[in-house]
């Protein structure tokens, strides 16, 4: 029997021919990462365990970006124990705000997550590299402190289920879009322990960005890695990137599935999820009449520069109500610069947007835009969960930039082939 | 070791900003999460659970971000365990690391009820409700895993590793 690309590495990263769905292996590593919000617990969980030194000062990557610029005192002395670690035992990738992205959007952007590598990070959107053909998973602190001391982790390997795209995407709908779908399709934990893979004619034709927020959001159905195989867009993008050397995986051509979906994506509509969860899915156009009070774009899942192309096509010559907030911020400064380059910034700002430097900010109710008592918003991000960014009482309603953006225009939920000029 | 409490109910898909919302993640002392463990699905919670007691959960438990702070918290505010249907995985892993005891066994969480003693048998894995005489058997944990268990968590097993005695 064959084997998924996922085994094919774990094996190789384990030393060994082959491996089955449900053994436990003890792999090397090829990068860890933290966040401001995780780090800090490895850190002292590192120092319990004795360990003196980081096992590759190139292999460990730490990006405080949830609570930065830092909204409070207890948040920077979080903030300024990662960078004591990091200056102590010289961590090559640790970025300074100014320097700073969203983690998954900027690892890739470093050419730190490479295909076929083992990478797993104390954040659980640490998936979103599968799109680029790595083994990617979020773990926790003490996971991360381990992997900083040995270089290693254990991981039960995961069955996989496949999920293939026939057709051909319409206008306005993307992978944000094919995800929600899919997740709504399958439930929080329709993929729960497992790998999903996504494959068909309509995944290799979207960007890579597309696919990206796929990969980012298969943790909201439960998965342990979401991935799609390497193929010409993904080697080109690693290529002209890398910060070290790599080499792709493929699965076998019999490799084992627990299941397989088929999904005909051509008649689908822009997808919105509902609170409080991101499995409570509607097409957009049963979505009307929901009035919102504020529309973010950015996070992890969609601040890369298409989503940002594709939210200012939407704002062009459009204005957003006196009474309603639209808050855009580029995932990384590459981000943030290359919109400054297209005019897409001056598209926000004529909007009536406020454009803010890389955080994670609103979208964990960080800061940057927390929602009051009875408010809705519309966003871009992952998660809809009760309180997730901002009072239990408020509203998160998960959706495309370009859906995000109609809306904004709209003060309601809308298809944004209605407000685009 | 057996462990003793009462239950405390929960739904499906409890997520971990229920468990521990990131307005609170701006610390990482234990006793401060747990004065705001579960806020968000119970608000009452914190202040009432009393040591020992276990919650009790539907399917997906602790789903959402990687926050080790969540079984933190639960395992601060003095629970003694959770008996679920299943978990997140994260939150599997991150409750095995720090020591937090999980069971998944969807036919006890059937039958418990709001307030019921509940003792559990740590080594076997036997859920015990005394009042309504029921044993219940959770799910065994990987062999590698009850190993981690018995070295005492992740941090040993490094320590071990490293060449440094356990904690």
């Amino acid at each position: 029997m064959g084997q998924t690309m996922v085994q094919k590495i774990l094996a190789r990263g384990a030393g060994k021919k082959s491996v089955e769905p449900g053994e436990i292996v003890n792999t090397k590593i090829d990068l860890c990462l933290g966040n401001d919000i995780t780090a800090p617990v490895a850190i002292s969980e590192f120092n319990r365990m004795g360990a003196e030194t980081v096992f590759n000062t190139s292999r460990v990557a730490l990006v405080p970006d949830h609570f930065t610029p830092n909204k409070d005192i207890n948040t920077a002395k979080q903030v300024q124990i990662m960078r004591e670690f990091a200056e102590k035992h010289r961590i090559k990738y640790y970025y300074e705000i100014g320097k700073m992205g969203v983690e998954h959007a900027l690892l890739p952007e470093e050419g730190l997550a490479l295909p076929g590598e083992i990478i797993i990070g104390a954040d659980s959107h640490t998936c979103t590299y599968g799109a680029l053909g790595a083994f990617a998973t979020g773990v926790g602190s003490t996971d991360l402190a381990a992997a900083m001391a040995l270089g290693e982790a254990w991981f039960k390997v995961p069955p996989a289920i496949k999920f293939e795209y026939n057709g051909k995407l319409p206008q306005w709908v993307g992978g944000k879009d094919l995800i929600l779908y899919t997740i709504g399709e399958i439930g929080v934990d329709g993929a729960l322990y497992r790998a999903m893979e996504f494959s068909g004619p309509a995944m290799e034709e979207m960007s890579l960005e597309g696919r990206l927020s796929m990969s980012n959001m298969a943790i909201e159905a439960g998965a342990k890695c979401g991935y799609m195989e390497p193929d010409g867009k993904v080697l080109e993008y690693a290529a002209s990137r890398a910060a070290r050397e790599y080499e792709p995986v493929y699965g076998d051509r019999d490799a084992e599935y627990e299941n397989t979906f088929r999904f005909e994506v051509s008649n689908l509509e822009p997808q919105v999820a509902f609170p409080h969860k991101p499995s409570n899915v509607k097409p957009v156009s049963k979505a009307q009449e929901v009035h919102i009070h504020q529309s973010v774009i950015g996070s992890c899942t969609n601040g890369r520069i298409e989503d940002l192309r594709q939210a200012a096509g939407v704002l062009r010559g459009n204005k957003v109500p006196p009474s309603l907030r639209l808050i855009v911020i580029p995932a990384t400064q590459e981000v943030y610069s290359q919109a400054l380059k297209e005019g897409l910034l001056e598209i926000f700002m004529e909007a009536g947007a406020a454009v803010s430097t890389p955080t994670c900010g609103p979208c964990l109710g960080g800061h940057m835009g927390i929602l009051a008592p009875g408010e809705k918003a519309v966003a871009t991000t992952n998660r809809n969960f009760v309180g997730r960014m901002g009072d239990p009482q408020s509203e998160v309603y998960l959706s495309s930039p370009a859906v995000a953006a109609a809306s904004a225009v709209a003060g309601y939920i809308i298809h944004p082939g209605e407000v685009a000029k | 070791m057996i462990l003793e409490g009462k239950a405390w109910i929960f739904g499906d898909d409890i997520d971990t900003d229920a468990i521990i919302p990131a307005r609170y993640l701006n610390t990482h002392d234990p006793e401060e999460l747990a004065r705001h463990c579960m806020e968000d699905a119970d608000p009452e919670f914190a202040s009432k659970v009393s040591r020992g007691d276990f919650i009790v959960a539907g399917k997906n438990f602790g789903c959402g971000s990687s926050r080790e702070h969540a079984p933190i918290s639960i395992k601060a505010a003095g629970v003694g365990g959770i008996i679920a249907v299943s978990f997140a995985r994260i939150f599997f892993r991150n409750a095995m690391n720090i020591g937090l005891p999980i069971w998944e066994c969807p036919e006890a969480v059937q039958a418990i009820q709001k307030g019921d003693s509940i003792k559990v048998d740590v080594e076997k894995g036997a859920i015990e409700l005394p009042q309504k005489g029921y044993t219940f058997q959770a799910t065994p944990l990987p062999e590698f895993i009850q190993q981690l268990i018995v070295n005492g968590g992740l941090v040993n097993y490094v320590r071990l590793k490293l060449g440094k005695e356990a904690l």
